[in-house]
């Protein structure tokens, strides 16, 4: 059987059929189905998420990470989930009690909702909606609205601060990312990702090196990883916006944020990596979902290693790194793009790949210059000799020579 | 009863619902809520209208945008969210006779227009309603100028807020 999941998915409805079900009533419940397992395998993997987290970490640190709860470890993130299911659940005073508890599931379906438009194989796809590439964004805003209602439900001056600096990161940071969305759109001519996905006979990676770049900062700076993590880190806004929450709701923060994460790479491995193509993929589309999920967490271990290499940038070089350089880079990309894939029309396909790459480095190379020679002037500028303040000249003393 | 029907009268009575606790809750930060919550609803009658682009277009901008400045307006304004206070005021018979006769004169004009009894037409396979909009929205037999007037307004909004914005040097003589 080459194609198991579409397999099932036919004998259960010939089965419901076959006891009588209405034909439209039986479409209803397998999709319902279908969403039930896509959520159950996200989750699942979601703890798995947590232990691969905290191995990786341990490593990257030059430690050796949980290795006391089972075999490596790998019964650690259970012994989390029953912690913070076992811990009082304690709401605020003057907090909003609807609100406080509305935020951490849309946290978390924020996230999910995403993979209803990521093609798992050539034959699985949760909604195949000609607007994928916008339907994404507008998933993203979602999140955004969480994380308000978190920080203002609170009570907290310190939640609200976090979730209001957080909501600055997230909104500034959908503008380079949008617009760097539409460069993968362009080349595909349709926003459709399932068209995306077909049309890389060539990984998108290769055609455009900078994009994907760009798409990759952004995504992190969407997700609140560091090196853009000011909103929730200790040191600095003492957990910002989830200063509040505990027991199962923090779990359920924390878990929406590593399931981001993956999910940031799954998108990325979607429109940059070729998704779910691979050698065989198309006779057995089971190894589809494999190739998928291979590139998913290998953009998922690069988002971890910039986590914890990097340290923290501060909010306003953040929002001027926004504004000043990515949006700039962003648009200038697209524009060269779109004039670029428009002037070479008709070309070999080795020579077009070799034409936007060499395109990617000029415009890299380009903006490296610019902002060396801008380090070189800032250096210099605050390398200057200040004037330093004098003391007053004392006057000899007469008659102890 | 189709499912289309079946739909769109739940989603129907869920948008008028927080529609009426919009305007009905006591809370601010509630009232904004409820506002996301019909301008969802309004996006999934855009689906089922066969306006994909509009139904997500909608969601980024209205919830993405629009209602999270208001929910940010709301937070920078007021120390407590609450109203207290009645709910009407003096005006109010006016303002339900004058509801109930803009109701009553819609629901008229309604009943005598045949679009209510009219199906859905479906639209042929082989039309696209996003690459008809991106292509009439460049062409120019059809709404390029309009296209290019709203970008150059959009960019004059832009530049005049930056201005308005700026902080202004003050001279100290």
């Amino acid at each position: 059987m080459a194609d198991p999941l579409t397999g099932i998915a036919n004998w259960l409805e010939n089965l419901l059929l076959g006891w009588g079900l209405a034909e439209g009533f039986v479409t209803f419940l397998l999709a319902v189905l279908g969403v039930l397992i896509l959520v159950v395998f996200l989750l699942v993997i979601d703890i798995i998420l947590v232990w691969v987290e905290r191995k990786v970490v341990a490593r990257f640190q030059d430690r050796l990470g949980p290795n006391r709860l089972g075999p490596f470890g790998l019964i650690q993130p259970v012994a989390d989930i029953i912690k913070l299911m076992i811990k009082e659940d304690i709401t605020p005073i003057g907090a909003d009690k609807l609100l406080y508890n509305l935020a951490p599931p849309f946290a978390m379906a924020a996230v999910l909702l995403i993979w209803a438009v990521i093609p798992l194989s050539s034959s699985v796809l949760g909604a195949d909606i000609n607007v994928g590439v916008l339907y994404i964004v507008a998933v993203g805003s979602i999140g955004t609205l969480a994380i308000i209602l978190a920080g203002w439900a609170s009570n907290n001056k310190y939640s609200l601060l976090g979730a209001f600096r957080t909501v600055a990161q997230m909104i500034s940071y959908e503008v380079p990312m949008v617009i760097v969305l539409l460069v993968p759109v362009l080349l595909a001519n349709s926003m459709g990702i399932s068209d995306i996905v077909n049309s890389q006979g060539v990984w998108n990676i290769f055609i455009i090196p900078l994009g994907a770049i760009i798409l990759l900062i952004t995504a992190i700076a969407e997700i609140g990883r560091t090196p853009f993590d000011l909103l929730e880190a200790e040191s600095e806004i003492v957990a910002g916006f989830h200063i509040e929450y505990t027991g199962m709701k923090f779990g359920l923060f924390y878990a929406a944020e590593l399931l981001h994460a993956l999910t940031v790479g799954a998108l990325f491995a979607t429109l940059f990596l070729g998704g779910w193509r691979g050698p065989y993929a198309d006779q057995f589309p089971i190894l589809g979902v494999f190739y998928l999920f291979l590139k998913a967490f290998i953009i998922y271990y690069v988002i971890m290693w910039i986590k914890y290499t990097l340290p923290r940038i501060r909010i306003d070089h953040m929002l001027n790194f926004n504004w000043k350089i990515l949006t700039p880079v962003a648009l200038t990309l697209l524009i060269v793009t779109a004039v670029t894939d428009k002037l070479i029309e008709g070309v070999s396909p080795v020579l077009y790949v070799a034409i936007m790459l060499i395109i990617n480095v000029v415009i890299a190379w380009v903006i490296v210059t610019i902002l060396r020679n801008y380090t070189k002037s800032e250096r210099k500028r605050v390398g200057e000799e200040r004037p330093v303040a004098q003391p007053p000249m004392e006057t000899p003393i007469s008659g102890l020579d | 009863m189709t499912a289309v029907q079946i739909i769109f009268i739940v989603v129907a009575a869920v948008t008028l619902g927080a529609a009426i606790m919009v305007v009905t809750t006591r809370k601010l930060l509630h009232a904004a809520i409820w506002l996301i919550l019909t301008l969802f609803g309004v996006a999934i009658f855009y689906v089922l209208l066969n306006a994909g682009f509009l139904a997500v277009a909608q969601v980024v901008i209205y919830i993405g945008a629009i209602a999270i400045l208001m929910i940010f307006a709301i937070m920078l304004t007021r120390q407590l969210a609450i109203d207290i206070g009645p709910q009407v005021n003096r005006g109010w018979p006016w303002a339900l006779l004058i509801s109930l006769l803009l109701f009553g004169s819609l629901i008229w004009l309604f009943s005598n227009w045949s679009g209510v009894s009219t199906e859905l037409p479906t639209l042929s396979s082989r039309v696209d309603p996003l690459r008809e909009l991106g292509v009439s929205l460049v062409s120019p037999n059809a709404y390029v100028i309009p296209f290019e007037l709203v970008s150059v307004l959009l960019l004059a909004a832009l530049i005049g807020s930056i201005i308005v914005a700026w902080p202004r040097k003050e001279n100290e003589d």
